[in-house]
């Protein structure tokens, strides 16, 4: 039974055919126990990737994978690391569901592009970065 | 994407409720900034980018408070 309708999968593959550029790849980390939502994200990366040839799902476990996860800064699952030409450093922690299924759809088109939509006041203030920021979004499914 | 320097998480509270209570969400959204600074709630982006340099010392605390008491500007 899958997660996503067939009214929203046949738009979503509209519009990944009309707005991806580059590929991307959704670099899950799962495991099969004690992990309350992994079964259900794997789900929807799965079926997210199927419906465009530009977005691959890679799956990894936890566990007997712990150097990718290393590789990819994933301390936690169920993780879903949004990569395009580079990895910008955009990660998932828990189930993309509700809202935040949005915020992955909108995340692959930005990461396929390269751009977001920021404004050049936002763009000019990061270019003073000379260190590090981590930022985290709490969330709950909505 | 704008910066190589940073990198941003997802995190849905429920499942990670340690770090719900590590960075005392009481509400959703709150965005945690290197884990000194915080901000509640979906806010402009001016405000946004505010707390971001907040946490790398950029900006004081009271700078980015004052902006919230600015009426917003046209085209920012």
């Amino acid at each position: 039974m899958p997660l996503l309708s067939e009214k929203d999968a046949a738009y979503l593959r509209e519009e990944f055919a009309k707005n991806l550029v580059h590929p991307v790849r959704l670099v899950m980390f799962t495991q099969t126990f004690a992990c309350q939502y992994c079964k259900e994200t794997e789900q929807i990366v799965r079926e997210v990737a199927d419906l465009s040839d530009k977005i691959t799902a890679e799956i990894y476990n936890f566990v007997t994978d712990a150097d990718k996860a290393k590789e990819y800064g994933v301390d936690k699952i169920p993780a879903i690391a949004v990569v395009g030409e580079r990895d910008y450093g955009i990660r998932f922690y828990g189930i993309p569901s509700g809202y935040e299924f949005t915020s992955l759809i909108e995340d692959i088109f930005d990461v396929s592009r390269g751009t977001t939509s920021l404004s050049d006041a936002t763009r000019k203030a990061l270019e003073q970065l000379t260190e590090p920021v981590h930022i985290q979004v709490f969330v709950t499914p909505t | 994407m704008e910066s190589d320097l940073i990198r941003a998480d997802m995190v849905e509270a429920i499942e990670f409720p340690h770090l719900a209570n590590k960075y005392h969400v009481m509400g959703v959204p709150r965005t945690v900034f290197n884990e000194t600074v915080h901000q509640e709630g979906a806010v402009p982006e001016p405000i946004f980018v505010a707390r971001l340099l907040q946490a790398v010392g950029k900006m004081s605390a009271e700078e980015v408070e004052a902006l919230f008491r600015k009426p917003p500007q046209s085209g920012s």
